[in-house]
Parts: C-alpha cells; structure tokens; sequence
C-alpha cells in the first residue's frame, strides 16, 4: 500500500533533529542550510512548523519544469529531480506554492525532498513524531480520530 | 577537522580589531571544547585576580564538537568569563540553536576582549563580521532586542542578548539566546554590559563535518535508545519539565523552604511540574538537536499574573516559590517571564529575595528598607514586584541586584546568605541529600548544582541509588560526578542526557565524531583536568580550603518538619576524603603529582 509523508505540527517542538538528520543523509556532514525539511520557530508564540515538499498529486513544480527534471514517479508516490536534465532554470522554485522547492545557489542544486528513497531519514530522526511516513488509511484515520477527540471534548462541554 | 571547526574568532571591542585563529588542535584533544576550552584560554591570557567587569576580563562564547550535530540533546554552548557575582571562574551553559549557529558560521570558540565606548553588537554572517552601533535597541528587553536586530541583519538569525539588567550590571545578570534560553548563572550577562556589548547576531550556512559518518549515526541511533528508554529522559521530561522534581524533593524533606529555614514545604505540589503541565503548560519545547523537550511554554490567564512565555524550571519555581514561603504558580511564572525578558538567573533572583524576606522577618529589615513594601514570606505580589525593581535597579531593587551575599553582608548579616562563595545554593536540601552539599561546597563556581549532580544517585536512582542520608562513599562519588559533567559540559552535550547516557557513550560518539579516540577513561581523565584547571584558576584568584564550606544553617540548624526532620549536612566527614581522593593537600591544593599526571603542571 502506497505510504503519505505527514506533518504534524502540533507535535513540533522545534529540536530541528529533522533538519540534521537530512542534511546529513544527503551530504554526510551537519548543514541545516542544505536540509529539504525546516523547522521554522516562532518564539513569543512557543510554536514551530516543519516545511518539506508534499509530493503533491498534481504538482506545479512537474507542471512548469520544461526538460522533465522535475518528475511525478507515480510507483512510488514521490516527485523526483534529476539533477542531469535539469537546467537549473529555477522556475520549480517560483512555482511551489509552500516554497518547498529551493535554489541553491552556492552548490548550483535544487534542494527538494527525495523521500531518501523511500525511508525517509528526518521521520526516524523526529523524536516527537511531528513527521511520520505511515500507510495512508491508517495516517489519514489517526489524524482525523485526533480532531474527532477534539470535538469530542467540545460536545461533553456543552451537552 | 571533523566535530570542531577548526576556527576561532577573536574580538577586540577597544579597538574592533577581527582576529581568525586556527583553534588549538592539541589542546582541544586535552579539553575537549566549550567549558574546558574556553577555560584553558581564561587561565593562559587573563589574570584571575582581575576586575570581572573591567575591560581586562574576556567573554568566550564556547561550543562543543557535539554542537550542530545529531548526537541527542547535544547542541549547548558555554559562556566562560571571570564572574562578577563571586569572582571564580564561570562558565554558563546554553540550549537553543545560537551554539549550532555559530558553528555553521564557522567558529568553536568566540573570544571577546576590551569595550566598547559605546553599545555595540556583533554580527557575525559567515566569515563576514561587523561591529554594529547597538544605542537603538539599549535598554530594550531581550525578546524586542531579538525581533530588532532579526528585522535589520537576517530573519532566521540565532541572537544571543543581555536585557536591562546586564546593561546595568545587575552582578547575577544572564546572556539569553533565542529569547527564552539562558546562560544563567554567575553574572555572565554583567560582564556582557561591561564591554557595552548588547547583542551577538549570528547567521552560518557551513558544516560540522564528521570522521565516521556511519559510526556516527549508529552510535547516535544508540544512545537515542538509550534515552527513550530511561523513565526520566524518555517521558519524565517532556510530560512534566524539570519540575516534576519538586514533589520528587518535598516527599523525602530535601526541599528547600523559607530560605532554608525548613527543609519540607507542605504545599509543594501547588508548584509542582504535574499542577504546570495541568493548568499553564501550553506544549513541551526543544532545544537544539534535543529529544527529550524539557522546555515548557507556558501561559497565566489570570489578569494580574497574565502572559506567556517559557518556564518555569524545577530551580525557578523553587527559589520564587517555596524558597520566598510562596505556592503561587502564577505569581512565580510571572516572576520567571520578567527574569527571561530583563534577564536575570532565575535562582540568585528567588534565593535573594527569600534572604530578604528572613531578615524582613526577623526586622533587621523594615519597610523603609524595602520601599514600602511588606516583605514578609508568602508575599507573592511583593515578590513579583522586587523582580521588577531589580531588573531596573529600582529602589530596593538595587540592593537585590547584587545577590544575596552582598545584601546581608551590608546589614551586618552575611548569614542570613544561603550561599557558597557569594553564589546562591539550589533547590537541594544538602541536610536531607548529603552528597549535594559535598559538592556545593566544593564546586568551582560554587552554590550550584549541574557540576556534580549526585541528586541523580542519591535521590531518582540513576544509574545506581545510594541513601541520601549516608556520607559514606558521597566523596568517590561526587568526584565521578563533577568529573564526568566537566567533560560532558565541554563536548556540547546536555547535563540531562546522562538519563540514559554514561561516559561510555559519550566518548563512543566523540570518537566517531572527531577521529580522535577518545576511550571512555581518557575522557574521564579530560574532565577531571578541567576540574583541576578550574581549581587552580580559583587559587590564583584568592579563594582558599576555607571557601569550601557551607552556610552556617546547613551546617547547625536541623531541617524542622518533614521526612528529614532533625538532620543537618555532615560535611566535615566528607570534605576530608574529598580532598584525599581528588590527590590535593590538605589546604586543598593539587599536589605536584597530580597536575603532573594531568599534563596541568607548569
């Protein structure tokens, strides 16, 4: 079954283990600034928000790109760069609405999530399971149960 | 290099002289980095006997090889200087990010020297490093200094600060990073406003680079398990804070109350981490590379106390709660936003009060001392209001900016101080955990408890229990302790990984990390050289066997109620063997062999 990638925000604490743990997947060495996934914090409000690629259905990054670097591979689920096609003209990175798709101007790259082959590093790294990679009736249902809980609570308030 | 970066900069804000040095590789193998690094520097280029607040003393912003890695909860830095609250050497330790960032700037070790003639704060962007005008953003608080001096160099920028209280050389003043995390004891941040230095801005785009990556990984997938599966670092931390102690000490009478008065606080739970995490903890936060989340962001809705922010930790809910006689957790969660946003250390801040309101009791203090204001214990409002007054060095306030030691000393009364060499004790009871005042009274920054955490053994039973009461077996072991924490503060690793971890897999990562093998008793060995460095440091500086004591209180004055009741800290049995095992004389100096054996002699 095809497995979904999910970000859980709430369960953020900002520890930023998923910025390491790609980084150094990808390039062996510690450089959050060429990390795929950002933990981005907001201080005075105590909350934080991991930002990686969606790997979207329909996804404008594949739409524009004009040589076919950017690809839907439709076996895996996952929207893959390849990197020799690429003319690095940029305009995945102006077309993903999330901003999840960006230029590297020092490595000449496009740094965008590539789901580390199918076991995706930052989830085994995320302490707080902000990221799971899970089946996706079971991820869609649990999250769903989670706001249904909310409700829940909602209702015994008034009733 | 591999873990360290290999780079130091140096500062000179007298004449904006920007140094890159090659960092020592020698002597980062002897001392790891951070605390002991930075405290090898102090002792090679500073005089101990010199003025902490005049421009001779240096600040070093100091990370270790762990710092910007994955290794877990191991992402802190070290703020080391001459201290002003006592004069030994300090070194205050940091989470968040800013220790990674600077880094990724490229630098293990920041050193600053002379001042500035007028505020200034650095930013350091890369190998790109400007000393900026900072009169703008003088006497703004830590969070709007933060969210300033983001708008004008980089958004993501990681900022380390000093509040009004550093700016006006409150002696227990701290350096606050990303807004909520400090580096909070010893007067760090005075020494910051010394040198007109408002603010260090950083922003890096580098690496750490690894000798073994896939060691690495599998010594960090290790020691990550190991900690998961630790009741206190697994879950005890994120679902509770540090907090969650205050109970843990009330139920075996080892918890601090009305300046140490008691030993036992009836109403403790009112304070405690599961009454936090019930009515104010809005989630649990993280600090850099972190997987425990001990950081609580927190919220009082009740209009008088109302706020969010971070906090508070077990020792700022005790020294602004039980400590004061106070079991308001909104009034002591007011008090620690007004520490975090003026910066303050939460501790000498609570501890100072509680010494007030005893002599306001025993009227050696009267209203015209205290502005009017009724110090009396219990007196939560009053309390919250002497944070403010001393954060602005109000009034009162002024006396109270200069801890407790110097407040009693200055009504005849030095004991009414609960403080070993002028810094305050903790949240410890040593006459209910006898271990503790072993190593309060010989702790190198004195009153402190994260060099020689023997709480761990002698109170949760981690990785061994040993009865609290007992002064048996209390010197081998809090040697081991300030020992293995020496090495452990100068890799970049957190105090409270050792839930879980040991000096086994510790040294395991740092050998995997740097290529430098690091067997675990080479390892031990580099923290007890610290210790010893750190020793002769408070030598040079003037302190002698007779500051290695305890207040008078500990000593004779037994614990009134609660489970330790009638018992007082026998520290003459342990002090003795203390010094025997650490191989220093009998004035507690380290014998020519020793330093030998450490590569400390001269």
């Amino acid at each position: 079954m095809e497995k979904v990638l999910m970000i859980h925000a709430d369960k953020c604490t900002g520890c930023r283990n998923c910025e390491l743990a790609c980084s150094f997947f990808h390039e062996g060495a510690f450089r959050p600034r060429h990390s795929s996934v950002h933990a981005y914090s907001w201080e005075r409000e105590g909350l934080s928000v991991p930002m990686m690629c969606q790997h979207c259905e329909n996804a404008p990054c594949v739409s524009v790109c004009p040589t076919g670097a950017m690809q839907r591979n439709e076996a895996k689920g996952f929207v893959e760069w390849n990197k020799n096609v690429c003319i690095r003209c940029k305009m995945c990175t102006v077309a993903c609405p999330f901003g999840n798709a960006v230029y590297d101007a020092a490595g000449r790259n496009i740094i965008k999530c590539d789901m580390c082959q199918g076991d995706p590093e930052c989830v085994r790294f995320c302490p707080n399971e902000a990221l799971t990679y899970l089946e996706d009736t079971i991820a869609v249902r649990a999250r769903k149960k989670a706001f249904a809980a909310k409700f829940k609570e909602a209702f015994k308030e008034v009733s | 290099m591999f873990g360290w970066t290999g780079n130091t900069l140096r500062l000179n804000l007298s004449n904006g002289a920007v140094i890159r040095e090659t960092t020592d590789t020698r002597l980062a193998k002897l001392y790891i980095g951070g605390r002991g690094l930075g405290t090898k520097i102090m002792f090679d280029e500073v005089d101990p006997r010199v003025d902490p607040l005049s421009p001779e003393n240096k600040l070093i912003f100091a990370t270790g090889p762990f710092t910007g890695t994955y290794a877990p909860s191991a992402g802190r830095y070290m703020v080391v200087t001459k201290g002003p609250l006592n004069g030994t050497i300090a070194s205050s330790n940091s989470g968040g990010s800013f220790g990674a960032e600077l880094k990724y700037a490229g630098y293990d070790l920041l050193i600053i020297e002379g001042k500035a003639t007028k505020p200034v704060y650095l930013w350091i962007n890369d190998d790109q490093v400007q000393i900026r005008d900072a009169a703008h953003v003088w006497g703004k608080t830590v969070p709007d200094t933060t969210d300033q001096l983001r708008a004008e160099t980089d958004e993501e920028a990681k900022v380390a600060c000093i509040g009004p209280s550093g700016e006006k050389l409150a002696l227990f003043a701290c350096v606050m990073n990303e807004m909520h995390r400090a580096a909070g004891r010893s007067g760090v941040g005075a020494v910051m406003g010394s040198k007109n230095l408002k603010a260090v801005v950083v922003a890096g785009s580098g690496k750490v680079e690894v000798a073994d990556p896939a060691g690495f990984r599998e010594a960090v997938l290790n020691a990550r398990h190991k900690i998961q599966a630790h009741p206190v670092g697994g879950q005890g931390l994120k679902a509770y804070g540090t907090d969650v102690l205050v109970n843990i000490l009330n139920e075996i009478g080892a918890l601090p109350a009305f300046n140490y008065r008691d030993g036992h606080f009836p109403t403790a739970d009112k304070v405690g981490g599961e009454s936090l995490s019930k009515n104010n903890l809005l989630r649990p936060k993280g600090c850099f590379s972190c997987i425990m989340s001990c950081g609580r962001f927190s919220r009082v809705t009740q209009s008088k106390f109302a706020g969010e922010g971070e906090g508070p930790e077990y020792e700022t809910a005790w020294a602004l709660g039980p400590d004061c006689g106070i079991d308001n957790l909104d009034a002591i969660i007011k008090a620690n936003f007004i520490c975090n946003e003026m910066g303050l250390d939460t501790i000498t801040m609570g501890s100072t009060i509680a010494c007030a309101m005893d002599m306001f009791e025993d009227g050696i203090l009267t209203l015209k001392d205290t502005d009017g204001i009724p110090l009396k214990f219990g007196n939560a409002e009053g309390m919250v209001e002497m944070v403010r007054k001393t954060a602005l060095r109000e009034g009162f306030g002024d006396k109270l900016a200069l801890g407790s030691y110097r407040l009693a000393e200055s009504y005849g009364h030095p004991e009414y101080s609960m403080s070993v060499k002028k810094q305050e004790t903790p949240a410890y009871d040593p006459r209910g955990v006898q271990g503790i005042g072993l190593n309060y009274a010989t702790n190198n920054r004195g009153g402190d408890h994260v060099r020689g955490y023997t709480i761990a053994v002698e109170v949760l039973g981690n990785p061994v229990a040993m009865d609290p009461h007992i002064t048996e077996g209390k010197a081998n072991l809090g040697i081991t302790f300030q020992n293995l924490t020496a090495a452990l503060d100068s890799s970049g690793a957190c105090l409270f990984s050792t839930f879980g971890l040991g000096a086994d897999e510790l040294s395991g990562m740092l050998t995997a990390l740097t290529g430098v093998p690091y067997p675990t008793q080479e390892f031990m060995k580099a923290g007890e050289r610290i210790w010893n460095l750190e020793r002769l440091w408070n030598l040079k500086a003037g302190f002698t066997a007779k500051d290695d004591t305890l207040p008078k209180r500990m000593l004779k004055d037994p614990i009134k109620t609660g489970p330790s009741k009638g018992k007082v800290s026998q520290l003459a049995k342990m002090l003795t063997e203390y010094y025997e095992l650490r191989g220093w004389d009998k004035m507690g100096i380290p014998t020519e062999k020793k330093l030998k054996e450490l590569s400390l002699a001269s």
